[in-house]
């Protein structure tokens, strides 16, 4: 009978109960996109792999090493692969048309990334064109690009004009690989520095090292370190995870504010709620001493207004929960050129369960005492 | 005739939870809308006073960063001998010749190193930022390992105390003075001897070169001396204008993030107080009647609720208003996307601001209770008197 009653109840003033929906609705699809938002930045180290080293100048990454490191850490024993990364930083069309480009060593860094999948055919063809490039599934899919065409970049950090055809496209091999980068030929970005600017000729940017055991990266990244010891350019391995979580925690106050607010758009639809379900509870007084007059205990009157609380608020959740979906698959179209992998967690729709869960379950806390304490006289005196 | 201001002050007062939690659900709107709005306030009042309008910044062209940019030592001895340069009573130029680099520095309490600006320059150079000054020990001396360090470097990382060392460039570095950068971008740096830093990490040419025009008209004489040199490669720039292309992409992205957000937010807010109104017109209908029946006109009663409205949006406006000041005893240090440095600023609290903040509140309480209000507008007499 309790249920009856709740849904009733609920139904006695639709356009409060549907208000109140909409309201909870649009909280929880903006708590799911700012927690998305949140994931969105630690996209690059959750992607990354624990037998993969970065080695970058100890000073900071915009300084850069001599080429021959790469031997000495390839002699490390221990070491795997390893493939040179510089930073391209090239404007396509236009500033805000910002994508990663890096100039790599072929076809090295892609064994050492096996989530890039390409048709052998494809790097095939890049190993055969020294202006050739190579781009993610995303990217291609943003500027409508196919094997063949041109992209034309225009160079900040190596000055000039420089252009490139597509050579391959690669996918993912999960949706948490990131897609939206450019590759090309190291060797070609280096042999024209060397005619226009000889002085930072044969420089790597960062080293990619893979390793036999992923246990041993700390010990490894310990090892490359000393190699370089008081040399004119010493260095700093750490994990590939280790590397991107650094750039997280270059903005970390951007995120750690992203977060609060996210918290603060539950605090107001609690507000909402609490105000929703204390005027149902006023409103309602002299039912509730009606109900008590008729013999109905404390408990069950609290258990209405908690009961409707919860109904209120886990249709407006579940709602939401469904609409989260749509809504950041939207958001991708437009943002997606600032957040590489940008998608709904698991951990999110958990999260964003428990905050309707407790939502529903504070809003009717003060209500439900002050209804369940009323006395039956003053209930039935009660003017709304 | 209109009713009253004390009536619908007082409806507020009377329904005092209900009031509460709807003016509380509106202040954490207009908190997080202005916290946002005085957040890039600050990033430009920050970026703004880095730059004087008197000063140029020559960079290679092309390039967005002085980190990018490199000039080499003859192309910034011909900027030097060019006539719209100021001089000094000795006839020296008004021209610094800096380099600027990133090196990584752990924050205090962290381990993970974060993107500082290390910029070498001269006692010249020094000159030519009026706005810095020296508040504790003494500025670096020529040819010693030397750095002094701005207000939030020195409070913000490790080492980087008056007599620490700090080591970087494979050197260790006294720090020897702090200064105050009057809230300006270098706050955020490290300065020290331009020879010193360019052997420590091996520049031969300089990043940028900063000149003092001798008044501000010279500067279209120098851009096209300059671009019409064939040995000069060089972007020139007033200052001013150089610091704010620095802080575009952050600020924008601050506000298009922050906007939204407040958009989204305020929806529920619109909702609280629409439910809040609704409530009231179904809980009053009797008192309308009885307003109506004593001759208040229709127009009154739309006015009276709307007021209503307006006012509960803006008792929630001002507490958040207040809650949000308070962040301007607080700074902010994130990585300036564009200049790939950390950057500290402030909340910045203007009158405009707060004008913007109560217009908000305001709509928001136009919005949602205009509804309820044209409900209670539109009451019969007969009826409602009925109801009541």
């Amino acid at each position: 009978m309790i249920f009856q009653l709740i849904i009733k109840n609920i139904f006695r003033a639709r356009l409060r109960s549907l208000l109140t929906v909409i309201g909870l609705v649009v909280a929880v699809v903006a708590f799911g996109l700012l927690r998305t938002v949140v994931d969105a930045w630690y996209a690059g180290s959750e992607a990354s792999a624990p037998n993969r080293l970065i080695t970058r100048n100890a000073i900071s990454l915009t300084f850069t090493m001599p080429t021959y490191y790469k031997d000495r850490i390839r002699a490390v024993d221990g070491v795997t692969q390893i493939s040179t990364s510089n930073w391209f930083g090239g404007i396509y069309q236009e500033p805000k048309n910002f994508f990663p480009q890096f100039a790599v060593t072929l076809p090295t860094h892609f064994q050492l990334y096996p989530e890039y999948i390409m048709p052998p055919e494809q790097m095939d063809a890049m190993m055969k064109d020294r202006t050739g490039c190579l781009i993610g599934r995303a990217l291609a899919d943003q500027y409508n690009l196919k094997i063949g065409d041109t992209i034309p970049l225009q160079g900040t950090i190596y000055p000039g004009n420089w252009e490139f055809t597509v050579r391959g496209i690669y996918d993912g091999r999960d949706e948490g690989t990131v897609t939206r980068q450019f590759f090309f030929h190291w060797d070609y970005l280096n042999e024209r520095v060397k005619i226009s600017q000889p002085r930072f000729a044969d420089r790597a940017g960062v080293f990619v090292v893979s390793i036999k055991d992923p246990q041993s990266a700390a010990d490894m990244s310990q090892k490359i370190d000393a190699e370089f010891k008081n040399s004119t350019a010493e260095t700093l391995t750490e994990t590939e995870k280790a590397f991107q979580l650094g750039f997280v925690a270059q903005s970390e106050a951007i995120v750690a504010a992203i977060r609060v607010v996210s918290f603060v758009v539950i605090l107001i639809i609690l507000a909402v709620v609490a105000n929703t379900m204390a005027m149902t509870a006023r409103e309602r007084t002299s039912e509730y001493a009606t109900l008590k007059a008729l013999g109905f205990g404390p408990t069950f009157v609290a258990s209405l207004i908690v009961g409707e609380s919860l109904t209120l608020t886990l249709l407006g959740g579940l709602l939401g929960i469904g609409l989260t979906f749509p809504v950041i698959s939207g958001f991708k179209g437009t943002i997606g050129a600032i957040f590489p992998v940008f998608r709904v967690s698991q951990e999110t729709l958990v999260y964003q369960f428990f905050a309707v869960l407790t939502v529903g379950l504070l809003a009717a806390i003060v209500p439900a005492i002050r209804s369940a304490r009323i006395k039956i006289v003053d209930g039935l005196r009660h003017v709304a | 005739m209109k009713i009253p201001f004390s009536y619908i002050a007082r409806n507020l007062w009377t329904r005092r939870l209900t009031t509460l939690l709807t003016a509380g659900g509106m202040a954490l709107v207009v908190f997080v809308f202005s916290a946002v709005l005085m957040l890039d306030a600050g990033l430009k009042k920050t970026l703004v006073g880095t730059g004087s309008f008197d000063n140029v910044i020559l960079l290679r062209q092309g390039v967005q960063t002085e980190i990018q940019s490199s000039v080499s030592r003859e192309q910034a001895a011909l900027v030097e001998t060019n006539p719209a340069v100021a001089r000094n009573s000795k006839g020296e130029a008004q021209v610094s010749k800096e380099i600027v680099v990133l090196i990584g520095a752990p924050k205090k309490g962290d381990t993970k190193p974060q993107n500082v600006v290390v910029r070498g320059l001269t006692e010249l150079g020094a000159g030519l930022r009026p706005q810095v000054k020296l508040i504790e020990g003494r500025w670096f001396a020529p040819g010693a390992s030397e750095i002094v360090v701005g207000k939030s470097v020195n409070s913000g990382f490790e080492n980087m105390e008056l007599g620490q060392t700090a080591r970087f460039a494979g050197r260790d570095w006294r720090v020897v003075g702090v200064f105050d950068g009057g809230s300006s971008g270098f706050d955020s740096e490290a300065w020290g001897d331009v020879e010193q830093i360019g052997q420590a990490f091996r520049r031969f040419g300089y990043s940028s070169v900063i000149a003092r025009l001798v008044d501000r008209n010279h500067f279209d004489r120098l851009k096209s001396d300059i671009e019409a040199d064939i040995r000069l490669k060089l972007d020139v720039k007033v200052e001013p204008l150089f610091y704010e292309e620095q802080s575009k992409a952050l600020s924008t992205f601050l506000s298009i993030l922050g906007l939204a957000l407040s958009f989204i937010f305020s929806i529920g807010a619109i909702i609280g107080a629409a439910i809040t109104m609704y409530a009231a017109v179904a809980n009053r209908t009797g008192e309308i009647g009885t307003l109506r029946a004593l001759g208040f006109r229709r127009s009154s009663i739309l006015v009276a609720f709307l007021g209503e409205s307006i006012l509960l949006a803006l008792v929630g406006g001002v507490v958040g208003l207040a809650v949000a000041s308070v962040l301007q005893l607080f700074t902010v240090s994130t990585l300036n996307f564009t200049s790939f440095s950390q950057l500290s600023f402030g909340f910045h609290l203007t009158p405009m601001i707060v004008l913007q903040t109560l217009v908000f509140a305001a709509v928001m309480g136009i919005v949602g209770g205009f509804l309820p209000s044209v409900r209670a507008a539109r009451m019969e007499i007969v009826d409602s008197l009925r109801a009541g």
